[in-house]
């Protein structure tokens, strides 16, 4: 068989648009794109957090670790309780040791005995995933195997994620984490196969003081919503340009 | 139920990643662990020499730097044993290694590291067809040399060198000539290609925003230039060892009376001074853009600031300046300028360039976790020694020394078939 260079090209050419063409048809899906499709796009997730309201009892972490398989006597936690105490002299002195699971029953900090006359104020900061609008961790995954939900939440498909930890470095909230088990990236889901049946998340419902709340942004009438449009409510690093999701009223500048 | 379940399943096999060789000091959050380690400052590494061997080799190949001739073929086959190792530091990290391929298979390009399998493939092709230019008239003389060969030893290698001529027999004047266009354009093509890939690397940490240390549009750059210092280091240094080991065992055969054996000259200091002219440009350059980005953030003097001079001129001090700038940079700096240079001399500097670089990559990525993202902590790393479980084999000093060491295995076998050596 003889082949010039001209009949070859020719022929590489038409190959490559007979197959070209069909296929240009479809369009590639990631599998975050194809994900991201679950949801409702009625309806924003958001979380309001009162730290006023806050007593540092930790069952919002007890709840959250039982509900949602996170080995109990690991350190690490999808939620957590921070307690901070200023004092007179300007020191700040926070911790938050095992996550505040088992509450803040002792007086001292890291093995040290605070003297009560000298603090000027003291409370606790709960913390959970912002669920970012514009979310760092989905951005730089490099499978696609994390994604933004429509109702605006954040997933990890657990079948997919390589381990690779780029999104744990990615988050400036330090909220990611592998899971002991199943050595996937793991993270707050605001308990997402709760809120989808219209239940409330294991932190909220277990708060006794009513510190956590969850709510729909998109709905004007929701309690939530309410207090995020009327009320001066803050979010945490707001410089990284994230758009954290998470609203705190009472934040207090020395909040890390 | 379901929890004791998954606590019973899991208790054999639960671990925490990072836990081990994590301590913290002060605040930091919960979650937060050294979870790049060693593997992670291998990865730079590795990449980097890659990198720098490549553009060793296109200097003559590309700029026809006569000087740098004998030195150019070994640098690139030793680029090619030192490509698969790249790609190890980051299979060794992966808590899913299994999936590694799934970068492939659904790359999620606003991520830094989704396009890595595509760089680094290009890379790799353009290094395997540059070797195939390179030594194809190497190998249709063998076919030459072994054809009609009884032997199975010699079978072997008839085939394979038939196998890697690709069919392609014709050794004219005109062939010969297309194959040095060839290798031209290759090497032109993988100069930016290589920078690519190694600069890319920087950008994997240069644009994570949450870290304040790695967060620097410089980044890329400064890898890119300790890069191609670390590769021509690493290529001398090799070159070097082989060079002065052919020359002793030559004239030990001869001490033992073995007549036939020619003694061949070790390493050409002629050669070595001024590949080193090259490598010392690049060393002016890499230490120039690390101390601007030192300067400008002392100086912008950033929120982060506090933390970040807290973790260097303290806790990093002894690893930053004493041992990366010091004894990385300076000594051997020093030591490449003083007239009257030697074998010796310059042997034992680039073992501290390799040294400062590597340090360089440490500073990096492990310095970059010494702090917590509440700028209220700090992180402690301690590199498992003894493994007690695959994980901290794999992200510890054997899992390192595992990586280190397979590019000169490579490299050994590689060279069996495509010798980049010549002796005298």
């Amino acid at each position: 068989m003889s082949c010039s260079r001209r009949d070859f090209l020719k022929n590489t050419f038409k190959t490559t648009l007979a197959t070209a063409l069909p296929l240009s048809a479809f369009r590639m899906l990631s599998p975050a794109e194809v994900k991201a499709y679950t949801g409702d796009s009625s309806i924003r997730w958001v979380f309001l957090v009162d730290t006023n309201k806050c007593v540092g009892c930790g069952l919002c972490v007890k709840a959250c670790k039982l509900e949602n398989e996170v080995p109990y006597d690991t350190p690490v936690t999808r939620t957590w309780v921070e307690r901070y105490v200023l004092m007179k002299n300007g020191q700040t002195h926070i911790d938050s040791p095992n996550g505040g699971r088992d509450g803040y029953t002792d007086s001292k900090i890291d093995e040290n005995e605070i003297p009560a006359d000298q603090i000027t104020k003291g409370f606790f900061v709960p913390k959970l995933c912002n669920q970012c609008k514009k979310p760092a961790c989905v951005q730089v995954c490099p499978v696609g195997a994390t994604y933004q939900t429509l109702d605006g939440v954040v997933l990890v498909d657990r079948s997919w994620c390589i381990g690779c930890g780029y999104c744990i470095m990615a988050c400036p909230y330090g909220m990611r984490f592998f899971h002991p088990v199943y050595k996937v990236a793991e993270k707050c889901t605001f308990c997402y196969h709760r809120i989808k049946k219209g239940m409330k998340t294991a932190c909220v419902q277990a708060c006794p003081f009513g510190a956590r709340q969850i709510g729909n942004l998109k709905d004007p009438n929701d309690p939530v919503t309410k207090i995020i449009m009327d009320q001066r409510v803050a979010v945490l690093k707001d410089e990284y340009g994230t758009k954290p999701q998470v609203y705190y009223i009472g934040l207090d500048t020395n909040v890390r | 139920m379901a929890v004791e379940h998954i606590v019973a399943q899991g208790a054999e096999h639960m671990f925490v990643h990072g836990l081990d060789w994590t301590t913290k000091e002060l605040f930091t959050y919960p979650n937060e662990f050294i979870y790049w380690s060693i593997q992670i400052v291998m990865y730079p590494y590795m990449t980097g020499l890659v990198a720098g061997a490549f553009v060793l080799s296109s200097l003559y190949h590309v700029f026809g730097q006569q000087d740098l001739k004998t030195i150019a073929r070994f640098s690139l086959v030793f680029s090619l044993a030192l490509l698969p190792v790249a790609m190890m530091p980051l299979q060794f990290h992966l808590q899913q290694p299994f999936r590694g391929m799934n970068v492939m298979f659904t790359p999620h390009f606003t991520s830094a590291i989704a396009a890595f399998g595509i760089v680094f493939s290009t890379y790799a092709v353009i290094v395997l067809s540059e070797i195939y230019f390179v030594y194809r008239k190497f190998f249709v003389d063998q076919i030459q040399i072994l054809k009609g060969k009884e032997g199975a030893a010699d079978r072997f290698k008839y085939y394979l060198y038939l196998m890697l001529s690709l069919g392609a027999f014709d050794l004219s004047d005109r062939a010969i000539a297309l194959d040095k266009k060839a290798v031209k354009i290759l090497a032109g093509i993988g100069i930016p290609v290589a920078c690519f890939l190694h600069g890319y690397a920087g950008f994997i940490f240069g644009s994570v925003k949450a870290n304040a240390l790695w967060m620097s549009p410089l980044m890329p750059v400064i890898f890119i230039m300790s890069a191609v210092v670390s590769g021509i280091a690493l290529c001398m240094l090799t070159y070097i060892l082989i060079m002065e080991f052919k020359k002793w065992s030559a004239i030990i055969a001869k001490g033992k009376g073995d007549e036939s054996v020619q003694v061949i000259a070790g390493a050409e200091l002629d050669v070595i001074t001024k590949t080193s002219r090259y490598l010392l440009g690049f060393l002016v350059a890499a230490i120039s853009l690390e101390l601007l980005d030192l300067i400008f953030r002392g100086y912008t003097a950033m929120k982060s600031w506090d933390i970040l001079r807290s973790v260097m001129y303290g806790k990093d001090f002894i690893n930053i300046f004493v041992l990366q700038y010091t004894l990385g940079n300076l000594v051997p700096f020093i030591m490449l300028l003083i007239p009257g240079i030697t074998i010796r001399r310059v042997f034992f500097a680039l073992i501290f360039v390799l040294f400062g670089v590597f340090m360089m990559r440490w500073n990096v990525v492990i310095g970059g976790q010494a702090f917590s993202l509440s700028f209220a902590g700090y992180m402690h790393y301690h590199l498992p020694i003894i493994p007690h479980n695959l994980e901290t084999f794999k992200e510890g000093l054997f899992g390192a020394l595992t990586v280190a060491a397979t590019p000169f295995v490579l490299f050994w076998i590689i060279n069996k078939v495509t010798p980049s050596l010549e002796y005298k």
